[in-house]
């Protein structure tokens, strides 16, 4: 067929019109996908996470200088870790213990002995920080062989202490889906830097047995962390 | 060029009763009465009252939502145990409604009807601007919208999957594909039309925008070897949909175990639903259009009767599902089922239930008579009648029945407050502001189609 | 489809009893139906419900501001979508305190003090924070088990509208300026020797206070003691005195009692005991086979509701009645209208001598009381079942007449100084004694009072009291045991005690609480270490052997002044007080859990109403919901008519606490004000009531306006009898489930545990402890009047209620209602997002940040024990009400689903508990919030997957069935069956249409 209209018309698009759509066609696809990858690693990536952002703290506390340097235990602090939910901060007068004889005068300190002087709390800022519907219990991975570092990191090497993990959940179920990945013996919970003796498969086989960790799809029921 | 007003043949005959397509018509007239209507400097009156009521309806739709959002859906009438009312019933109704666009394209296209080609470019449409408003409810519908996406199966950072199990996921892949589908097959048809639009435009803008669209269409050999290849294609494609989409929405009821819901007939039954008002809304569109745009030429009395012929029998259908649902409830022996039926007969909705029975059941039979298919304004009449009826019954299959199912304790009622009401013809209102501007803008009756008809008909009245 | 509803209105009358009697007549089989209007479907039935969608909007969602709304739904969302989580901080103790962890919650051992009693609780509170209330086992009122008011009562701690200062005429004060006001006051009464000085409290147990007050009558001999308590137990003294000449009190042994006899005695529903009572009642049913409870009552009660043979009459017939009673087992010489009823009973009780009981209620005249008392002697009862015991509370005998007295010399302008400790006289005062008014002639008037309420109003001096739970005290049960009251908290807004401002009175003013009562106790506590004896009482939350003990007593022969009054005679209409099942005298008016807590027989929710029996609404041409105006004495108050299956003719019931004006946000503008109808002469009946039907109607929220059973078995109901031939009656009354292999879905793999619940309808008496233990549990928030009257309540326990039989005096039963935990739960299956899925150990796990709000499973729950935040009902603005929330479970934000969970924070906790220590969880370990509260202990939790768990024993029973089983939904929560104890001498109880009963 002929259309009586297109034979006398001029030309409204220039040639390479034709390259552009077809280009634009296709292209649009891939700019969707681009933008939702673009989308997804956002939610992955620290800034929305909070991974690995040390935070400050209104004192500086240097983990590194109290576990690393002079090999202070966990629970000298965290004392609530083994029996509560929360692995408590400790209250100021823990600090004072010593730091009414030692570094008394250093200014970094201040803000003890002022919480000291005034009674009132030092504020920290809190760096793993879940979300309000989650009930995160330390005691009982503790007691199950789960170490501190497995979602701490190597605090003893943090001056400053940031997040670890990235906290989100398919991080957690990691975990609960194959636990004798990450378990070890209970008295090496609160050690830095652990080494299993030999194959961790094997180590973590005979824990899950021996502390009767309870199967996958247990540990994967929504109420494990969320009521 | 000179300034071409259309021209109609000079004495016109009247259209003989079986002809889709009026004597008198060559390939130029009919193009240019065809291409005018998008091109045409004037526009009628009557168009732009509707597109005023229109997108009247449609800002206060948006107002709605803006709320709705804010507030929640408590500013619905949902309850407990009515946790579904006007939402899921209006987007049920729209889907239907959608379907006879695809089903007039598709399958008859397929089946060779020619006299679908007159009908088919505006029902496509329609079923188009259906599917968008349908669309709106399911979205909005939710308690928290703004995390519906967690109804598509994406890897996320929770290590979640949807629940495949549920029929709302499968709603998500059937309409979201129908919509699709629907879309393309729509523009593409309108290809060769964007075209002729383009070369027939005299306003710049006009021809960059129908240029841009039509992609280039010259309208060569090859061209039309693809067009016809791919059309064919998205046929053999959206045929299947037609089926699938109102089954997988009556999933949503028939999955559940709710008395009135639970129920293996509901596919086919919806199906047939679907179709009937799908129709039934064709013709409440064409018969006004036909009017006001001095179509009687192209959608010919031969197109009205045809569909109120499919009308009638898709409302036997239906007729029959209403029966077998009747039937079994009473033949079940099942307390629950009897009593679902007693109460949609007696209970606090039975006017409801008695409406909808005349409107989807007793009305339509007057389509036996020809003379009733053949008398416009009692054809439209009767789809109106229909499409109210299609509205009822999904009010009594959602509504009804889960306002009292198995516990006495905790039966309730339901009604929709202003919102709803506000939110319903907020969608009727977007659904005539589309179709508004795809009457002004494109060609609401495929040209190139006609004009493929075209050859067949002269033939026929030279033998006349 | 607007028009079609319209059209639905219809200006029509209320339903037509006459048809009501028809329907009834074809009702077939066990039909339990609900009101008149859903028995009728009457036009006012559908305009009610027509109405309901017309409710303002905003009224639902007012305070609820859209930035919090979009930041809590958007906290909910979580960490998807980009929300960064806000910086937090954390302040740790600078000296952390011993016993305290973090996390770890504290109970302590206190007392709920109602109507001046005593019941033991235990206290928990996480952080110094107390967060819920739960029985103390070893209290003898409370056994374990909670009624209501305790289990609401924290909530009034937090109350945003209690009083936060102390004012004079409306200025802000320092406490010392009451001191030297009190000083002063002091100095000019010395001179006559304090006759103007006037105390008014409640009803008094407690003993350092009364030492207190005694302290200062005894300085000021001319000063004196009024208390008043608006629902009082004077005529409980009076009848006592009139029996035996001494105001002793009753204390009942239901565990001992075989055939009990309750003259309008709601000891099932309220009353100083009720947990002990409701204990002891259901244990004997257990225990003993089952035991007879005959109720005769004017309007009502759950007590009623209980009962195997109950019967509506009037106070004068109950008088009657009760005399009948006593010459047919010869306690008292006389002639008296006797029938069918009162001798079925009379024999019983014979047969019975020793383990029989007849009681009376508050509200019955001293001489049903005396009459009861000389029918307990006579066979043989007192002593065994019932033993008596010098009064508990202190203070004048005779309240009413002491107030009344009160009123009379504040008239004269004998008294110049009033101090009002607790209590709101001035809302609660009888209308005819003008107590509002006689008060401006009162030269200085102090209150204190938690809320700066109609009485603080008209003082001069307003004292913000401290909370029961923020101050110490003491007080004693119903059988005088004392529990010492530790505070948990300091005053949030620096209230003081009761004991604290007497002591502003004495000479040493500036003594703290707890001196004053450590004081009081030193010396007087068992044991020689009194530190020792001291910790040990607070521990247990009692004082060892303080009870009183059983005291002989005889009645007195002359007592019965023999007068045949006819019952029959025509007296028209009698107005009847009583307090409210959920908010009592008007104490728990700003409660917002206990005013949305459905009433339990009208299931009517933050309203009152005039209960009028069906025969007489149809006479009165009434229906429910009609506003009619109600006159007694020449006083007028409208009220909103409730048609009430059971209520006697020609009574009408009306309860107090609503229609406050100052009672708070909550409690404002609610209801209608009873006492403003209530005269001193006739405190509990009035009669000579008239009533005008007005052309205006109310809207009454109620969260069952729905249908009857329909010829379906939720509650299956056998009578022992029947039961003992035939176990498997129970069995057989619903359809067969389908068998396990039944289902296309694989069998879940099953954990260590397998939770279930079992709940035994025998046992429950309908008090709804539970909803309010478990609202108080799971932080579940208030929706307001027009919420629930839209059926979006938001409890996640019901407690469901059916009638059955004739409308004059339908059998009532009820049956909590919650998840069932059902193995194959339709919900799990439709929800999109695998929000609500099913755990290892047969939970079904909801999980609200997963939740998107389609409402599909709610849909799909055959039990629609689904709930819905339509809102953002949880208030995220007012800051104290945090304080009152379980940090143990998630707050809910808008549009989520929500239900019971089996308390799985609980679960949990055993869980850790146990795993630490490396064992299984014992079995009682866990108990639920609903368990925990339930005084009849009808609810039992457990593993059924280790049959010699309790629970499995009781779904071993044959009495054991689930709800809805046909379905195939296999619920983890099954019901125990009804069984009812009917005398067979008497005909079966309530068939339809049954003329109303007794006089026939």
């Amino acid at each position: 067929m002929q259309y009586i209209g297109a034979a006398a018309m001029a030309q409204i698009f220039h040639r390479s019109t034709n390259t552009i759509s077809r280009v634009s066609v296709f292209g649009a696809v891939f700019f969707i996908a681009l933008l939702l990858w673009l989308f997804d690693a956002l939610n992955r990536s620290p800034y929305t996470t909070q991974q690995g952002v040390a935070r400050v703290q209104p004192v500086q506390f240097s983990h590194q200088h109290h576990v690393g340097a002079m090999g202070l235990d966990c629970r000298y602090c965290h004392t609530t870790v083994e029996r509560a939910a929360y692995a408590n901060i400790p209250p100021t007068k823990t600090c004072i213990n010593c730091h009414a004889q030692i570094w008394n005068q250093s200014p970094e300190l201040e803000p003890v002995r002022e919480s000291w002087r005034t009674d009132q709390s030092i504020e920290w800022v809190k760096v793993y920080d879940l979300p309000d519907y989650v009930y995160f219990n330390h005691s009982i991975h503790v007691v199950k062989g789960v170490g501190c570092e497995t979602c701490h990191g190597r605090i003893d090497k943090m001056p400053l202490v940031s997040q670890h993990p990235n906290l989100q959940m398919s991080w957690c179920l990691d975990c609960h889906r194959a636990p004798e990945k990450h378990l070890r013996p209970r008295d090496e919970v609160f050690t830095m830097g652990y080494v299993p003796a030999g194959s961790q498969e094997e180590i973590g086989a005979r824990l899950k047995a021996e502390y009767h960790i309870r199967p996958t799809f247990e540990l994967t029921d929504c109420t494990t962390c969320h009521r | 060029m000179t300034e071409r007003t259309p021209t109609p043949p000079a004495e016109k005959p009247a259209t003989p009763p079986g002809a889709i397509l009026a004597p008198g018509y060559t390939f130029t007239t009919l193009t240019d009465k065809l291409a005018s209507i998008a091109l045409s400097r004037r526009t009628p009156v009557v168009w732009f009252l509707g597109a005023a009521v229109g997108f009247g309806l449609t800002m206060m739709l948006l107002a709605t939502i803006t709320y709705l959002v804010f507030k929640g859906v408590g500013i619905w009438g949902v309850n407990v145990p009515v946790g579904w009312g006007f939402d899921i019933l209006n987007f049920v109704w729209w889907i239907g409604i959608g379907h006879a666009g695809t089903l007039i394209s598709a399958i008859l296209l397929l089946l060779r009807q020619p006299w679908r080609n007159s009908i088919n470019r505006f029902a496509e449409a329609m079923t188009i601007f259906a599917v968008a408003c349908a669309g709106l409810y399911p979205l909005l519908h939710t308690g928290r919208p703004w995390l519906d996406y967690w109804l598509l199966p994406y890897p996320n950072t929770m290590g979640m999957w949807p629940n495949f199990r549920s029929p709302l996921v499968w709603d998500v892949f059937a309409v979201s594909t129908y919509a699709t589908v629907s879309l393309l097959f729509w523009y593409v048809g309108m290809i060769p039309d964007l075209a002729t639009l383009r070369d027939r435009a005299k306003k710049l803008w006009a021809k960059v925008l129908y240029g841009a669209l039509a992609m280039g269409w010259r309208g060569s050999a090859r061209h039309w070897q693809r067009y016809e290849t791919a059309s064919l294609l998205l046929a053999g494609l959206a045929t299947p949909l037609v089926i699938s989409v109102h089954s997988v929405v009556s999933f949503d009821f028939a999955a559940g175990v709710v008395p009135g819901w639970h129920s293996t007939i509901f596919p086919p039954y919806f199906v047939a639903g679907a179709i009937y008002a799908g129709f039934a809304m064709v013709l409440t569109l064409a018969i006004p259009l036909r009017k006001v745009y001095g179509l009687e030429d192209f959608i010919t009395m031969k197109h009205l009767d045809n569909m109120a012929k499919i009308l009638l029998a898709t409302s036997l259908i239906v007729a029959y599902g209403y029966g077998v649902e009747a039937f079994m409830a009473s033949y079940s022996g099942n307390v629950y089922e009897r009593y679902v039926m007693w109460n949609r007969m007696n209970g606090p909705y039975h006017y409801m239930y008695w409406a909808l029975l005349f409107c989807n059941v007793i009305a339509p039979q007057a389509l036996w008579f020809r003379k009733v298919r053949r008398n416009i304004p009692a054809l439209f009449c009767l789809a109106m009648i229909v499409n109210v009826g299609m509205w009822l019954e999904r009010y009594v299959i959602i509504v009804v029945s889960l306002s009292r199912d198995f516990l006495p304790s905790s039966w309730g009622m339901y009604h929709g407050t202003r919102f709803d009401w506000s939110m319903f013809l907020g969608t009727i209102g977007l659904f005539i502001a589309l179709l508004f501007l795809f009457i002004r803008m494109l060609p609401m009756i495929s040209i190139f189609e006609m004009r493929a008809i075209l050859p067949e008909a002269k033939i026929r009245e030279e033998e006349a | 489809m607007k028009s079609t509803v319209d059209s639905q209105q219809s200006t029509a009358g209320g339903p037509d009893i006459a048809e009501a009697r028809t329907k009834l007549g074809q009702l077939r089989g066990r039909e339990y139906w609900r009101s008149l209007e859903e028995l009728l479907e009457t036009e006012d039935f559908r305009e009610h419900l027509h109405r309901e969608f017309r409710v303002p909007i905003e009224s639902a969602v007012n305070r609820r501001e859209l930035l919090t709304l979009m930041g809590a739904s958007i906290a909910l969302a979580g960490l998807t979508g980009c929300t960064r989580q806000p910086t937090e901080r954390i302040f740790p103790y600078v000296k952390a305190p011993e016993e305290l962890v973090p996390g770890e919650p504290l109970f302590y051992a206190t007392a709920h003090v109602h109507g001046g009693y005593a019941r033991g609780i235990l206290a928990k509170s996480y952080e110094g924070r107390p967060v819920k209330i739960e029985g103390n086992e070893l209290h003898p009122a409370s056994l374990g088990g909670t009624d209501v008011f305790a289990q609401g009562s924290i909530l009034n701690m937090y109350d945003p509208d209690r009083s936060q200062t102390l004012t004079e005429r409306g200025q802000i004060r320092p406490w010392s300026a009451l001191l030297a006001a009190a000083r002063l006051a002091l100095e000019k009464e010395r001179a006559g020797r304090g006759a103007g000085i006037r105390f008014l409290t409640g009803t008094i147990t407690s003993p350092t206070l009364e030492k207190q007050i005694g302290e200062v009558l005894a300085a000021f001999p001319e000063a004196k003691w009024v208390a008043w308590e608006p629902a009082g137990r004077d005529n409980v003294a009076r009848g006592a005195l009139l029996a035996f000449g001494e105001p002793v009190e009753p204390r009942y042994a239901f565990d001992r009692a075989d055939v009990v006899l309750s003259l309008e005695a709601d000891f099932l529903g309220s009353g100083p005991a009720m947990p002990r009572y409701v204990r002891d009642f259901v244990s004997r049913r257990k225990a003993e086979g089952t035991n007879r409870l005959y109720a005769v009552e004017s309007t009502p009660t759950l007590t009623g509701a209980k009962a195997d043979h109950r019967r509506p009459m009037s106070p004068a017939e109950i008088e009657a009645f009760a005399t009948a009673v006593a010459v047919a087992v010869g306690a008292i010489a006389s002639a008296a209208v006797t029938n069918q009823f009162v001798e079925a009973v009379a024999a019983d009780l014979e047969a019975h001598r020793g383990s029989g009981l007849v009681l009376v209620g508050e509200s019955q005249p001293p001489s049903v009381h005396a009459l009861a008392h000389a029918i307990n002697e006579t066979l043989g009862n007192a002593g065994k079942t019932v033993t008596y015991s010098g009064p508990v509370a202190g203070g004048p005998a005779d309240q009413a007449e002491a107030f009344a007295g009160l009123v009379k010399d504040m008239e004269s302008g004998k008294v110049s100084t009033l101090v009002i400790v607790e209590g709101n006289p001035v809302f609660t005062a009888p209308a005819d004694l003008g107590f509002a008014k006689a008060m401006e002639k009162v030269g200085l008037r102090i209150h204190l009072g938690l809320y700066d309420d109609e009485t603080s109003r008209l003082c001069h001096w307003h004292v913000a009291q401290a909370h029961p739970l923020e101050a110490w005290s003491d007080a004693r049960a119903f059988d005088g045991t004392v529990t010492i009251l530790q505070p948990l908290i300091a005053p949030l807004f620096g209230g003081k005690s009761a004991h604290e401002l007497l002591a502003a009175f004495s000479d040493q003013p500036e003594r703290t609480g707890h001196d004053i009562v450590k004081d009081y106790w030193n010396g007087r506590l068992p044991g020689a270490d009194f530190e020792l004896a001291w910790r040990k009482a607070l521990h247990d939350g009692l004082v060892a052997g303080s009870a009183y003990p059983a005291k002989p007593v005889r009645v007195r022969q002359d007592f019965f002044k023999s007068e045949i009054r006819n019952p029959k005679s025509d007296i028209g209409l009698t107005l009847l007080f009583r307090p409210d099942p959920t908010i009592w005298d008007g104490t728990y008016a700003n409660n917002g859990w206990l005013q949305e807590l459905a009433k339990p027989l009208t299931k009517l929710t933050w309203d009152n109403a005039a209960l009028i029996a069906p025969s007489t609404a149809q006479k009165l041409g009434l229906t429910t919901e009609d506003v009619v105006e109600l006159t007694l004495d020449g006083r007028k108050v409208e009220a909103p008519v409730w048609v009430m299956p059971g209520q006697a003719e020609n009574c009408v019931t009306v309860h107090f606490g609503y229609g406050r004006t100052r009672g708070g946000r909550v409690a404002d503008g609610k209801g209608f004000d009873a006492y403003a109808l209530r005269s001193s002469n006739a405190l509990w009946a009035g009669l000579g009531l008239e009533i005008r039907k007005t052309l205006r109607r109310a809207t009454l929220a109620t969260t069952q306006h729905q249908y009857g059973m329909e010829g379906r078995d939720p509650v299956r109901a056998v009578t022992a009898e029947e039961y003992r031939k035939d176990p498997a009656v129970v069995a057989r009354m619903g359809e067969q489930p389908p068998g396990p292999k039944d289902t296309l879905y694989p069998t879940l793999p099953t954990g260590s545990y397998a939770w279930g619940l079992s709940i035994d309808l025998s046992s429950c008496v309908g008090c709804n402890a539970c909803v309010i233990a478990c609202q108080s549990e799971n932080n579940i928030p208030v929706v307001g009047k027009e919420e629930v009257a839209r059926g979006r309540a938001l409890q996640w326990i019901r407690v469901d209620r059916y009638y059955k039989g004739g409308l004059d005096n339908p059998e009532t039963v009820h049956q909590p209602v919650t998840c069932m935990h059902c193995e194959n739960a339709p919900c799990e299956v439709v929800c999109p997002v695998n929000a609500t899925v099913h755990s290892a150990e047969g939970l079904n796990q909801m999980v609200y940040n997963r939740c998107v709000g389609t409402r599909y499973c709610s849909n799909n729950c055959p039990y629609k024990v689904r709930r819905f935040n339509f809102f953002l009902y949880t208030d995220y603005t007012t800051e104290i009400l945090k304080m009152v929330r379980n940090p143990d479970v998630t707050v809910r934000s808008r549009g989520v689903m929500e239900k019971c969970s089996y308390c799985v924070q609980r679960i949990n906790r055993a869980r850790y508990a146990a795993e630490k220590e490396d064992r299984p969880i014992k079995d009682g370990e866990i108990v639920t919030a609903c368990q925990q509260a339930c005084p009849a202990q009808a609810i039992t939790f457990g593993n059924v997957s280790d049959p010699e768990s309790r629970v499995s024993k009781a779904k071993a029973e044959s009495r054991n069935y689930g709800l809805l089983t046909e379905l195939g939904t296999r619920p983890r929560t099954t019901y125990l069956a009804l069984l009812s104890n009917p005398n067979p001498a008497l005909p079966a109880a309530n068939k339809a249409g049954e003329g109303h009963g007794g006089h026939d």
